[in-house]
């Protein structure tokens, strides 16, 4: 009966851990994870805090109000947003993978540099709009 | 004495047939939150008015308390999948790993039951 090796056949590692650079995939691929997890850190946590000040009365709304419109409030609500745009831009992309469709190394990229630049595009447009009316 | 047959040691190591599932709810919910998120945010742009008067007005309707429940939902479901796969990879020590996804999973219900909770009481009338 064949006996298994002791040791393990020596297998082709991909990526290296040393032998790697930069490409756009990459980028929009740590980009997901990272406005993923800040969403539901930050973004769950914002979204129980205004229910909560909503549910409890107008004088725990004017405490939510209150560090919603100074700066900090603004930067976070802002970069919350932008953080939907890219997590829904480069989920959709996900989306467009699942199917096996885009990973020609052209339209991978190019798709990868365009999802990020339409989550800004859109996170501009929003407060734009928000700040207009 | 021999190291097992090559069938003996991979038995037991192979896909266990439910892989796909946390990969299949990670996107029914991911389309969940793109509808209910997408609602939310043309609601809210749309209403431009952020008092407490004027969004528990807006949050007291049927549809809009019913969508931002699913979004609720949808979203703490979607975060609690999305936060396993965080500390599978960077949590390597299995007895931290079991904490971590334990902790998570109290976290992830009871702030969904919080958040809708607060959504029930607006559109009740509390």
């Amino acid at each position: 009966m064949a006996q298994a090796e002791t040791k393990p056949k020596s297998r082709p590692i991909s990526p290296h851990l040393g032998i790697w650079r930069w490409g756009p995939a990459m980028f929009t691929s740590i980009l997901h994870r990272v406005t993923g997890n800040g969403l539901a850190f930050v973004g769950l946590g914002v979204l129980l805090w205004w229910l909560y000040a909503l549910a409890a009365g107008p004088i725990a709304y004017d405490t939510f109000a209150a560090h919603a419109g100074a700066w900090y409030g603004k930067v976070v609500l802002v970069g919350l947003t932008w953080a939907f745009f890219n997590h829904m831009a480069s989920g959709l992309r996900h989306f467009v993978l699942d199917i096996g469709a885009g990973y020609e190394l052209k339209n991978n990229n190019l798709w990868s540099v365009l999802t990020p630049l339409l989550a800004v595009a859109a996170t501009v447009a929003t407060w734009t709009v928000i700040l207009l009316k | 004495m021999g190291n097992g047959t090559s069938i003996g040691r991979v038995r037991g190591l192979g896909s266990a047939r439910h892989g796909a599932q946390h990969w299949l709810v990670q996107r029914y919910t991911a389309i969940g939150n793109l509808l209910a998120g997408l609602y939310l945010l043309f609601s809210l742009v749309g209403l431009g008015e952020f008092t407490h008067k004027a969004l528990h007005a807006w949050l007291s309707k049927p549809l809009p308390a019913v969508m931002v429940a699913l979004f609720v939902v949808s979203t703490f479901w979607h975060a609690r999948l999305g936060l396993q796969v965080l500390a599978e990879d960077y949590v390597h020590e299995e007895g931290n790993k079991f904490a971590v996804k334990a902790l998570l999973n109290l976290f992830a219900f009871a702030g969904a039951a919080f958040g809708l909770l607060c959504v029930v009481r607006i559109a009740l009338g509390a």
